[in-house]
């Protein structure tokens, strides 16, 4: 396995390019050169913050720091499905629920690929561990956040229906059944389509870090074949979960639908 | 009997009134005054302070859909949520029976296969209520049931609700028509205009 290091310098003049994103935002007057700065160096701080972070804890080798850094991203993106709600149900029944669910998720996509499938020394070696339930909660996260946001859309724009179908004396799941197979499908949909088109116009951003970390083509196209499935059962198993988190929110005991729970956000 | 017990629509004071069987009560009131959402209240579509109860059992006895199916709101604007009205209906709904309700509401059989999206305001509203009353619920929660329809088949319209009154069920009925207001209720309530029950210093 060979691969060139890089060297400070060598970032340094991968920086300058942004001079381009600079030039054409003063040329146009676009007024992002400060967002541009600051997105920048928030990137290589974040980025040499989990390196450093990363490089401890690979050397530890240990099961509770490996978790405790799995449940900050757990949280984080938790957090992270809340906020990129367009309108917002409750907020803290939202950040519980999902976080609930990205924990369970996470757990269980994670452990059967690292541990069952690929079966490192040891099971929990946080170098498999860590960036695997990273793509697992990124992917999960963007399922749930589509689901939700979906059916409060919808759930919206069909209000009319949904309780037309309540006063006929329908169950609360029967009401938003249409509504809910909308989301179900938004949800349901990145996946297939990054799976029927992945290898075709780019290659996947993992695959590439192995090449280029040496690893044989054929190797790494077996890795994201894998993962790619993992990622199909946490999206399958987020939007599930994203619906049922919908429904149960949007609607409450008497099976009323509660658009009032909903604040526009933005 | 429906009976209700201090109500709280909106900013209106306390509500507390009965229904008997075989009674037709109406709604009046400004616009904005709460009809609808008092209608809404009573089939427990939206959470307020209050009891409701029908024949003497209050509403939190029975779930939801129970009460739902005795005691029926029915839209001023029907929504669907299928191509064809058809979905709508039970598919238990007994055939003789459907399109004698359909007949007596001037409809056709042959209209619930049709798409919902060219059938006419009128059409649309008028099997919104056939489809309210096919179970034949004891309370009928009717908001402006013949907004939308001309005066024949607001008759017929109205033909059908003196029948269900008739056969001992009840009617809450809110309407701006002062005319159906005369002909069809036994007793009316007078909600204020929202002035007069709410009025706050800005």
């Amino acid at each position: 396995m060979t691969y060139v290091p890089l060297t400070p310098l060598d970032l340094v003049l991968a920086a300058a390019l942004l001079i381009i994103n600079g030039t054409i935002s003063w040329l146009f007057s676009l007024k992002l050169e400060k967002s541009l700065a600051v997105a920048a160096v928030r990137m290589v701080l974040q980025l040499a913050l989990i390196g450093l972070v990363l490089k401890f804890i690979f050397a530890q080798t240990s099961p509770v720091w490996t978790a405790m850094l799995g449940l900050v991203m757990v949280v984080a993106a938790g957090v992270e499905v809340v906020s990129r709600q367009h309108r917002r149900m409750s907020g803290w029944a939202t950040l519980g629920f999902s976080t609930a669910t990205l924990l369970f998720i996470g757990m269980t996509v994670t452990c059967l690929g690292v541990g069952v499938i690929i079966g490192p020394e040891p099971w929990y070696a946080p170098r498999y561990i860590l960036p695997i339930l990273g793509m697992v909660l990124g992917n999960t996260m963007t399922a749930i956040s589509l689901v939700l946001d979906t059916f409060s859309e919808a759930a919206n724009r069909e209000r009319g229906a949904i309780e037309a179908r309540l006063a006929l004396g329908a169950r609360r799941f029967e009401a938003t059944s249409n509504v809910l197979n909308v989301a179900l499908r938004t949800g349901m949909m990145p996946i297939l389509n990054s799976m029927a088109t992945t290898g075709i116009v780019a290659l996947p951003g993992m695959m590439t870090g192995q090449i280029l970390a040496g690893v044989g083509p054929i190797e790494a196209a077996k890795y994201q074949v894998l993962i790619m499935f993992l990622i199909a059962s946490a999206t399958a198993l987020g939007s599930f979960f994203g619906g049922l988190g919908a429904v149960l929110l949007l609607t409450d005991t008497r099976h009323r639908l509660r658009l009032d729970r909903i604040t526009a956000h933005e | 009997m429906l009976r209700i017990e201090h109500l709280r629509v909106g900013d209106l004071p306390p509500l507390s009134f009965e229904v008997a069987d075989g009674e037709c009560l109406a709604v009046e009131g400004p616009s904005g005054a709460g009809k609808t959402r008092l209608l809404r209240a009573i089939a427990d579509l939206d959470p307020v302070m209050g009891q409701v109860f029908l024949d003497g059992a209050e509403r939190n006895e029975m779930t939801a859909w129970e009460w739902r199916t005795k005691v029926r709101y029915c839209a001023a604007e029907p929504a669907w949520w299928s191509e064809t009205p058809r979905d709508a209906f039970l598919a238990e709904a007994d055939r003789e029976r459907l399109s004698r309700l359909l007949h007596g509401l001037g409809l056709e059989m042959d209209m619930l296969d049709r798409p919902v999206a060219l059938l006419s305001t009128g059409e649309r509203q008028r099997l919104a209520l056939a489809r309210a009353l096919i179970d034949e619920p004891h309370v009928l929660l009717l908001d402006e049931p013949t907004a939308a329809l001309d005066a024949e088949t607001a008759a017929l319209v109205e033909e059908r609700i003196k029948y269900h009154v008739l056969s001992g069920r009840s009617i809450v009925l809110v309407s701006h028509d002062h005319g159906q207001i005369e002909r069809l209720a036994h007793t009316r309530l007078l909600l204020p205009g929202a002035g007069a029950a709410g009025e706050r210093a800005a």
